[in-house]
């Protein structure tokens, strides 16, 4: 490889990086509600507060990106007081059924548990474990995974 | 000797008990003729002829059918293999005539069931057999019969086939009993579930819930065979259930605020559930009385503690639970008490079930991204793996301990699940039912 080529290489690197921390920065600033909106746009909750969060295989612990979400989650709440919701917890495949049943409840009370303990009243929220049963992507590979490992505040409505 | 091996030279020795019965009625040579004979580890199975059962040609259908699912149910077991009986010499014609040996020896038959079928009231059918070591030419222990309704000819061929099996295996009967499971349909992200009951073979399956019913899970069979308690998502949250299986009437069994339950079994007196409550953020294992809905809680673990099952005199009970980092199996009093832990293998251990016999406990284990279906002594020891897939799991015994059945899921986004069943030795291993789920498996049904 020449030296040229090297040089092109790592600025294409060094270019598609501060891409995405753009990206990154841009959505961290999105989540955090600044008007009144909403309720009008059924989307605004799930597309730019954010309604699921993910976790780490068998784990229920909240990253720090599920806390951010949960906090915009939480002010959202705040101000659409009437609002209930229902908090349904998630697991991957690869389990067995009794023991996602009981991982999906647990990531369903942590993010509960953070909800309230930042303000929004208990008799707001209902949880739900639905454990392997409703995956939101179907791949058999981490890719999927991920994303099914989680946790999703549904708004009543 | 590895654990696989321990539990096949067990079976070995009651084929050995079974022809121990032969000899005291032929003569010794028979002895050889009986035993299952085993080549570079493999079971070869016993030549055994099964004519249409004898009638006088009104039942002519019926007949042929009988012996046919009696012939079914031997060659699934992988111990027996049905002789074709298309070249036949002459069909027997008189159930009580003397057996011409000599043509069943010809065709290499080692074993011969000789029956018959007759009208005996309206809509009742009377069965009769008998056995014959063909090689030594003597009955294997007397003649039987069976009578019951037309309809229930089924039931009939398959109390045939189980006292035939138990006559020369030595082992208990287990192919008049039937499995109830959960069928699938749709797409992975939505699929649809409906609860089933069939006989254990697969057929005459009868829909227990409607199409595009709520979310049903895990069924499993109270010890009598008539009512099945399982897990549903009517209410919203997941919820048990005691299903009455004859009238369809449906009872919620724990409705609390705030709670979920899931994972229900009957106790073996058919009293109580041992089930799994998740309260105050945490699932824990609970015991329920069904008649005075009496509650009492035996675990209070920090961690989950999940999929109970009763040992058979009901004394203790099997579960697990991640409070040593992951999923574990252990022993509790079925009254409460200190958990102790029994699984120490490499890997996780999940689901697992008390055998009917008591000495074995059937489990899922995942281990380096395989999931298995396997078997151990009640206290961990002498584990032994019968399976290996992407994702095996709820194992469920056979009436008399010999077989598993489980589901196993292929992966990807077009992945469905099947019924598998397997030996206890790991031999045997074949689909039972597609796109299916959770099977649970009865007694012996009386």
């Amino acid at each position: 490889m020449s030296i040229f080529s090297k040089m092109l290489l790592i600025s294409l690197m060094f270019s598609i990086t501060s891409c995405t921390e753009n990206v990154l920065s841009g959505s961290e600033f999105n989540r955090v509600p600044t008007e009144v909106n909403n309720l009008d746009n059924p989307n605004y909750f799930i597309e730019v507060v954010g309604s699921s969060v993910f976790f780490r295989t068998d784990g229920s612990i909240l990253s720090k990106e599920a806390k951010d979400t949960l906090m915009a989650q939480v002010n959202w709440l705040l101000i659409n007081k009437k609002t209930t919701a229902i908090i349904e917890g998630h697991s991957d495949e690869l389990g067995t059924r009794e023991y996602n049943l009981a991982l999906g409840a647990r990531r369903a009370a942590a993010s509960r548990d953070f909800l309230v303990a930042n303000g929004v009243e208990v008799s707001r929220l209902r949880i739900l474990t639905f454990g392997k049963e409703r995956p939101a992507e179907i791949c058999s590979a981490e890719l999927c995974y991920s994303k099914n490992r989680r946790s999703s505040t549904i708004l009543d409505r | 000797m590895n654990n696989t091996n321990f539990y096949f030279f067990k079976f070995l020795f009651s084929i050995y008990l079974g022809s121990l019965l032969i000899i005291i009625s032929g003569d010794e040579v028979a002895s050889k003729t009986l035993k299952i004979e085993v080549a570079n580890g493999v079971i070869e199975p016993l030549p055994i002829a099964i004519p249409k059962f004898i009638n006088s040609g009104n039942l002519n259908e019926l007949a042929k059918n009988i012996a046919a699912v009696v012939a079914d149910d031997l060659e699934g077991t992988g111990l027996f293999r049905s002789i074709s009986l298309e070249t036949k010499i002459s069909e027997p014609i008189n159930f009580d005539s003397p057996v011409q040996f000599s043509d069943w020896k010809s065709m290499n038959a080692k074993v011969l069931i000789l029956g018959s079928v007759e009208v005996s009231g309206a809509n009742q059918i009377s069965v009769k057999f008998r056995l014959f070591d063909v090689f030594s030419q003597v009955p294997i222990q007397g003649g039987l019969k069976f009578s019951g309704p037309e309809k229930g000819w089924r039931r009939i061929a398959h109390k045939v086939a189980d006292e035939v099996y138990s006559r020369i295996t030595n082992e208990r009967k287990y192919f008049d009993s039937r499995v109830a499971f959960v069928a699938e349909e749709g797409p992975k992200n939505n699929r649809q579930k409906r609860l089933v009951v069939m006989d254990y073979d697969g057929a005459d399956q009868t829909f227990l819930t409607k199409k595009g019913g709520a979310l049903v899970l895990a069924p499993s069979f109270s010890p009598d065979g008539t009512k099945l308690l399982f897990t549903s998502y009517e209410s919203g949250l997941p919820r048990i259930y005691l299903l009455d299986i004859g009238s369809r009437k449906t009872v919620l069994l724990h409705e609390e605020l705030g709670t979920m339950s899931f994972s229900p079994r009957f106790s073996p007196d058919g009293r109580d559930v041992v089930y799994s409550l998740f309260k105050d953020s945490n699932t824990d294992i609970y015991r329920l009385n069904i008649a005075s809905n009496y509650t009492s809680r035996l675990t209070s673990s920090m961690a989950i503690d999940t999929a109970p099952s009763f040992s058979p005199d009901g004394k203790m009970v099997v579960f697990e639970s991640d409070r040593s980092g992951s999923q574990q199996l252990y022993l509790i009093a079925s009254s409460g008490g200190d958990a102790k832990r029994i699984s120490f293998g490499k890997g996780r251990y999940g689901s697992p079930v008390w055998s009917p016999s008591g000495d074995l406990i059937a489990f899922t284990k995942q281990n380096n991204g395989r999931f298995h279906i396997g078997i151990m002594r009640a206290d961990g020891s002498q584990e032994s793996l019968l399976t290996a897939s992407f994702l095996d799991d709820g194992a469920t015994w056979a009436p008399n301990g010999r077989v598993v059945m489980f589901t196993r899921t292929t992966p990807g986004s077009g992945g469905s699940s099947t019924l598998y069943s397997v030996d206890i030795t790991g031999r045997n291993l074949k689909p039972v039912r597609a796109n299916s789920s959770d099977p649970t498996w009865s007694n012996l049904l009386n």
